[in-house]
């Protein structure tokens, strides 16, 4: 009987038997795991170095099972960069939270981007600071109440979030932006496709890859899990639609440069080069 | 045998750096310093290197994090509105005990300043490069060739005992075209086994961070660093004595305002005033040997500064009232001249005879 049995679903290796911080009911969880499953899948686990950002996931250098970096609040990318343009044959993954990457290190994602630094970011959005026990992000919606937006987030004065994966896309050197969500089984696999392209292409040398996950913070909107997951469809999918921002594989390129190229034709100076 | 090349402070500081065995430079322009990021763009394609000009201090500091924590010798430069933007990363730099080289070639401040030499930053270098417990090397080169031999010696320094080194220069050292001696190139490098350069299943995950949740924890590493400290303290103070045996007057002055200083203890000796110099090389660890083998024959110390008095809190912690401690110093860019120093010995040197 015994040899009749198999192993359907386990702790992934790139996964540290570790206990994490995160909130009961946070999706944080199941994008770590899925990350971890991708580097198993891809093989990859003893050659990526990750970089944890300031937010909910500073901890993440405990449950990667890969090489990590604690980066400061918002620098991840210019880490990744630093340790990526030192050994070029490591893979380089940044996991990030909006606060950390679309407020105080806008400057470093928007610049890892457009130089196509060879990274992959995987971008956690739920429109709240978690760590600190939630106050507005840069993606909060309009009108939504959090610690430091108490009569909901007033556009005349606090302006509007940010759509990060439309804003990167207009970038030359992105090579995949896209956006997804951890809600449903189905939804969950669609994200780990999106996970495993992403580390692909970087595999690849095709470019910079971001994946933004659609994601709830049940703990500081005060909701539980399944309302969380409820009020994110009806009013974050809206905002943040799911689906593919830009893929230069996919608009039949051979690689960002070769977009870049494409896109610039009638400038001369970048089809023909400098003096 | 290497020649003599003829060659500004900041290119022979690159050139050196290069020879160090760096070949990452990350950076952003800023005047004075801006030989230095040029030289490595140049230079570092060649070498199969990597000269990447950031968006910001902000993130050129960053990527030398990165950069460090991948095992590999990195620098970056920048001057003081520059270095201001970079301690944070500094800070973390300490906190995670990754090696780097910090260049600062000074210009006037506060706040945008100016972009004349100055020595300004000492407070910063010394105290203050970033929050929290915590210092890094901090080397004064006073000539173009030191330029190039202290940068050498700072990747060493920065890989021997896990710590970010800085070279305080300042726009005249940068500027300035001497002679000088290269050193010679070399390939082998330290083995980093705590580098993040991936386990390859070899080995459980390295992990950089300055995260410590626990106070305990973060209270234990604070205590060990400063352990650390204290052997930096013993084996690195460097200084040099220039007549300070017999010195009545002893100056203590640093990069270029010690080359003002030695000039004005020079024509001191010439009218029979013995003054001597105390050339501090290392600001941290500050060389107190130094000033205390000069303590039982010194009448009195006279700190030189191209800033409103800042290395002078150093030497008064040495000396520690046991004899008077005067400054002269100008700052804004100005640099004092010999002449203005010598009648500072002239008048110490009646008040010291009455």
């Amino acid at each position: 009987m015994a040899e009749e049995r198999k192993i359907v679903y386990q702790r992934p290796h790139a996964l540290l038997p570790v206990n994490t911080n995160y909130c009961p009911g946070c999706p944080h969880g199941i994008v770590v795991r899925t990350v971890a499953e991708v580097l198993d899948e891809l093989g990859i686990e003893g050659t990526t170095v990750g970089v944890a950002p300031v937010g909910c996931a500073v901890m993440a250098y405990d449950f990667f099972g890969c090489d990590m970096i604690e980066a400061a609040h918002g620098r991840a990318p210019a880490v990744a960069t630093g340790c990526k343009r030192a050994n070029p044959d490591n893979i380089v993954f940044a996991y990030q939270g909006d606060g950390d990457l679309a407020s105080i290190g806008m400057a470093e994602t928007i610049h890892a981007a457009t130089r196509g630094e060879n990274i992959t970011v995987i971008f956690i959005n739920n429109a709240i600071y978690g760590m600190t026990g939630g106050q507005m992000a840069p993606t909060s919606l309009p009108n939504q109440v959090t610690q430091t937006s108490p009569y909901g987030r007033d556009v005349a004065t606090a302006g509007y979030p940010i759509r990060v994966c439309e804003l990167l896309s207009t970038l030359d050197g992105v090579a995949l932006a896209q956006r997804v969500t951890v809600d449903t089984p189905k939804n969950v696999r669609a994200a780990k496709r999106a996970i495993k392209k992403a580390f692909q292409y970087q595999m690849d040398g095709v470019g910079y890859s971001i994946i933004e996950v659609v994601s709830t913070c049940p703990t500081n909107w005060g909701l539980t899990p399944q309302e969380a997951f409820s009020w994110m469809r009806e009013n974050m999918l809206p905002y943040y639609p799911l689906g593919v921002f830009r893929d230069v594989l996919a608009e039949g390129h051979e690689s960002v440069a070769e977009a870049a190229i494409e896109r610039a034709k009638d400038c001369p100076i970048v089809t023909e080069g400098g003096k | 045998m290497s020649e003599k090349v003829l060659m500004k402070g900041n290119e022979a500081l690159a050139e050196s750096a290069i020879r160090a065995g760096c070949r990452f430079f990350f950076g952003y322009p800023i005047t004075p310093q801006t030989e230095l990021a040029a030289y490595m763009s140049k230079r570092m394609p060649k070498e199969g290197g990597t000269y990447l000009q950031a968006e910001s201090e902000i993130a050129a500091i960053n990527m030398v994090y990165g950069a460090s924590a991948a095992g590999a010798r990195v620098m970056t430069s920048s001057s003081s509105p520059g270095i201001s933007l970079k301690t944070e990363g500094i800070s973390y730099m300490i906190g995670a005990d990754l090696p780097g080289v910090i260049i600062n070639v000074q210009r006037g401040g506060p706040g945008l300043g100016g972009i004349q030499p100055s020595q300004s930053d000492y407070w910063q270098a010394t105290r203050a490069l970033g929050h929290g417990d915590g210092q890094i090397i901090v080397l004064a080169p006073s000539t173009v060739q030191e330029m190039a031999d202290l940068a050498y010696g700072a990747f060493d320094l920065a890989d021997t005992y896990r710590t970010p080194v800085m070279i305080l220069a300042d726009g005249m050292l940068g500027q300035m075209m001497e002679p000088v001696v290269l050193p010679e190139r070399r390939d082998e490098l330290p083995e980093k086994p705590w580098a993040t350069t991936g386990h390859k299943g070899q080995r459980p995950h390295n992990v950089v961070n300055s995260l410590y949740l626990t106070a305990d924890a973060l209270e234990k590493l604070n205590v060990e660093r400063f352990e650390r400290y204290e052997v930096i303290k013993r084996e690195e103070q460097r200084a040099e004595c220039v007549m300070t045996e017999d010195a009545d007057i002893v100056l203590v002055a640093f990069g270029a305002s010690a080359r003002i200083a030695r000039s004005a203890v020079v024509h001191a000796r010439e009218k029979g005033i013995k003054a001597g110099l105390i050339r501090p090389i290392t600001l941290w660890p500050f060389p107190t040997d130094a000033i205390e083998a000069t303590i039982g024959t010194a009448k009195a110390y006279l700190s030189v500064e191209m800033n409103m008095g800042q290395m002078v809190d150093d030497v008064r912690l040495v000396v520690n009232g046991r004899k008077p401690v005067e400054f002269y110093g100008r700052t804004g860019g100005v640099i004092p001249t010999p002449a203005e120093v010598l009648a500072k010995i002239e008048e110490m040197n009646a008040k010291g005879g009455e």
